[in-house]
């Protein structure tokens, strides 16, 4: 008898635990990487085979599936830690991110092309045009962020504008011509710079999210618009001004998306305004829903939206390898989505949560016997 | 407040609107001048006055091809060349049939038609020459009868494949091993240049493809499409992109393995709609083919119209836009700026 008991108790301790890391935000998106994880390691370990070989400029390059995951979900990772911030304290989501990414993608070769859309010389120094990019991106932001945040639009009817009108905006930028550029340099932001193995775009989200990581540390940015999106009435009464919260976290999103939109730009050193970040705004959101963030607002974890970045990426080069149909992919998504989205409503939960207990009662008393 | 607001937006739809109308009508009319002038001239009839066209184009923005398309357009009807010319622009069927029933409305002389979709268009082109309207499709053909529009100038998608799968059998590899990068799903050049790679595998034991993919255009998706082969160590020898841009996606993976491509490399490339930097890309001999999609059909339409006006039907209601394909074996720099779009 008191043997079953010791048990029993230990059982509980393990269960605790495990309840522990279950309701643990971050463990949803962990959660999804170790079913991928553990989906290609049973179909073809290959999978995570990465090997050190040279591009045809004989500069060394790490290959491989991992690696072009790291790569290609750089610029969603950018964008999750911009979404984020604007989910939580917004309570809405801004849609136009895509379109916004052409914009800045567009300022970049106008600045560096000047006139000439095939210039031979680049006309500005990039570190110029990177920073007009990152100005414009803001000033878009912050259009986006004065309707949300003082004129109290819906974020995702406000920023509807910019996502109807921003790919002409970005063509109408450069005169419905598509820029070339030609010199080297300027693709080692999307690509390689000679003689690093590691693709540029994982630095510049890994300096991101250093930058926002001391910015969330040692500023009160996650704490206010923390606070804006549970409560602003009340974060008003205790001398926050939720409306320039609000505000802020738009134009931070605009540099995210000024970031995303160089990288974007710079992979094949041109831009294409109807295709160029296609859809990365429902990735983006994405990326925050799989992160465990409500999207109603308040409470973040932003550690669990870059990490459901990488997921959703994950996904997509899981599918490729498989040759699942492209088009088929946002399916895939949707999927995902409709599960997180029913697990997280609260019907759902307190019906999950009445079945563990049932379930556990049923369980001990088995063990009695 | 609510009502100040309600007034400032007010305001900026209207100057939004003015300034869409004088870009959208570089003959030099705004929307409401042209169409109240279109009234005038119509009555006025056989005067040495300028024939009013109304033109419905896809979005420019939607591609070079496109691109190319408009300013070829803009550049023929021109006030000097005896037109007034009217556009109107959208990627939707029901919006550009919108646009054509308001043309209607508006006597146009001529309607000029690029469908964004071909289905929808019979009964607005029954008004049409129910009010004497004629009508000239081009680049895009729609499931309409025949009798509806005077004539059409089309390229022929299918045709295009034809060509580049004919001249990827012509280089006698022994095994053909493709990876085949589609435009996005149901979309005339993606059914018409498909089509034709399909059949060829079908037909032959030594074709193979390796992997068929859609990347929507989009080179970046291309790029993910090829670099999963390489990654998987899929053995291919053609990549078969069905437009530039996706060829460009294809080969930067390539690069990226150092697997050689162009003349004399491992990998065939093939793109089609002959961008002028895919052009040189084929001159530089890293590309080996481009297959042609021809915008330039503002002349032809220029020649039917000037016909009609002197009482001569055109000669054929259809016409097929000659269409080359390049190999990068024989290209010239005189072939990159001539056909280079």
């Amino acid at each position: 008898m008191s043997s079953v008991k010791t048990s029993l108790k230990e059982k509980k301790g393990l269960k605790g635990t495990l309840l522990g890391l279950v309701r643990q935000q971050i463990f949803i998106p962990i959660a999804a990487l170790l079913l991928l994880v553990l989906f290609n390691l049973i179909v073809d370990p290959s999978f995570f085979a990465i090997s050190l070989s040279e591009n045809s400029a004989g500069d060394p390059v790490l290959s491989g599936y991992l690696i072009t995951i790291l790569d290609n979900a750089s610029e969603l990772a950018i964008l999750a830690i911009g979404m984020t911030l604007v989910t939580a304290a917004s309570g809405g989501q801004d849609i136009s991110v895509g379109a916004t990414i052409a914009i800045a993608g567009s300022v970049v070769l106008r600045v560096l092309c000047g006139t000439n859309s095939r210039p031979e010389t680049l006309q500005a120094p990039i570190i110029v045009a990177f920073l007009v990019c990152c100005v414009v991106a803001m000033l878009f932001g912050a259009f986006n962020g004065v309707l949300v945040a003082y004129f109290k639009i819906q974020p995702m009817v406000a920023t509807l504008i910019l996502y109807t009108a921003g790919r002409s905006i970005a063509a109408w930028i450069n005169n419905n011509e598509l820029p070339i550029i030609s010199e080297p340099s300027f693709g080692y932001f999307g690509n390689f710079i000679p003689g690093i193995p590691v693709p540029t775009p994982v630095f510049i989200a890994i300096a991101c999210m250093v930058v926002i990581a001391l910015a969330l540390k040692f500023t009160n940015l996650g704490l206010y618009s923390q606070s804006v999106g549970i409560n602003p009435h009340s974060s008003r009464l205790n001398g926050i001004d939720p409306a320039f919260i609000k505000f802020i976290t738009y134009v931070i999103l605009g540099l995210c998306v000024a970031v995303a939109g160089f990288i974007k730009v710079s992979r094949f050193s041109t831009i294409n305004y109807s295709v160029v970040a296609k859809d990365i705004e429902m990735d983006a959101i994405l990326a925050v829903a799989l992160g465990g963030n409500a999207l109603s607002g308040g409470k973040f974890n932003m550690g669990a939206s870059i990490l459901g970045a990488y997921v959703i990426q994950f996904l997509t080069t899981t599918l490729f390898k498989f040759n699942v149909d492209s088009s088929a992919l946002p399916a895939y998504k949707a999927v995902v989505v409709i599960l997180l989205v029913v697990l997280s409503a609260p019907v759902a939960r307190e019906k999950l949560s009445n079945f563990w207990k049932k379930l556990a009662p049923a369980k001990a008393a088995k063990e009695a016997n | 407040m609510k009502k100040l607001l309600t007034l400032i937006l007010a305001l900026a739809m209207v100057l939004a609107l003015v300034a869409c109308g004088n870009t959208a009508n570089n003959g030099g009319t705004g929307n409401n001048g042209g169409s109240a002038n279109n009234g005038g001239s119509a009555d006025e009839g056989g005067e040495a006055d300028l024939i009013t066209v109304g033109i419905i184009n896809n979005d420019p923005n939607e591609s070079g091809y496109r691109t190319a398309n408009d300013k070829d357009m803009k550049e023929t009807f021109t006030e000097e060349n005896g037109y007034k010319a009217t556009f109107a622009y959208s990627l939707k069927n029901d919006e550009q049939i919108a646009a054509a029933q308001k043309f209607v409305q508006d006597e146009v002389d001529y309607l000029l038609i690029s469908a964004a979709g071909t289905a929808g268009w019979d009964s607005v082109l029954q008004d049409a020459q129910d009010a004497g309207i004629q009508v000239i499709l081009f680049d895009r053909t729609i499931d309409a009868d025949p009798s509806l529009y005077v004539a059409s100038i089309v390229s022929d998608m299918a045709q295009e494949g034809k060509t580049a799968v004919d001249w990827l059998a012509s280089q006698g590899l022994e095994e053909y091993n493709i990876i085949h990068i589609q435009g996005v799903m149901g979309s005339a050049a993606q059914i018409g240049r498909t089509g034709a790679l399909d059949d060829m595998v079908a037909a032959n034991e030594n074709w193979n493809l390796v992997d068929q993919q859609t990347a929507e255009w989009n080179a970046e998706t291309a790029q993910q499409i090829v670099q999963a082969a390489i990654d998987s160590g899929k053995e291919f020898n053609v990549i078969y992109a069905e437009n530039d841009d996706m060829a460009k996606g294809a080969v930067a993976a390539l690069d990226k393995a150092n697997i050689s491509h162009g003349v004399n490399g491992d990998v065939i490339i093939m793109g089609f709609d002959c961008n002028k930097w895919a052009l040189e890309e084929l001159l530089a001999g890293n590309w080996n083919y481009d297959g042609q999609c021809n915008p330039f059909q503002a002349s032809y339409i220029d020649e039917i119209i000037k016909g009609l006006e002197n009482g001569q039907a055109p000669a054929e209601q259809v016409v097929i836009l000659e269409e080359k394909g390049f190999d990068a074996a024989t290209i010239t720099q005189e072939d990159v700026d001539t056909y280079g779009i």
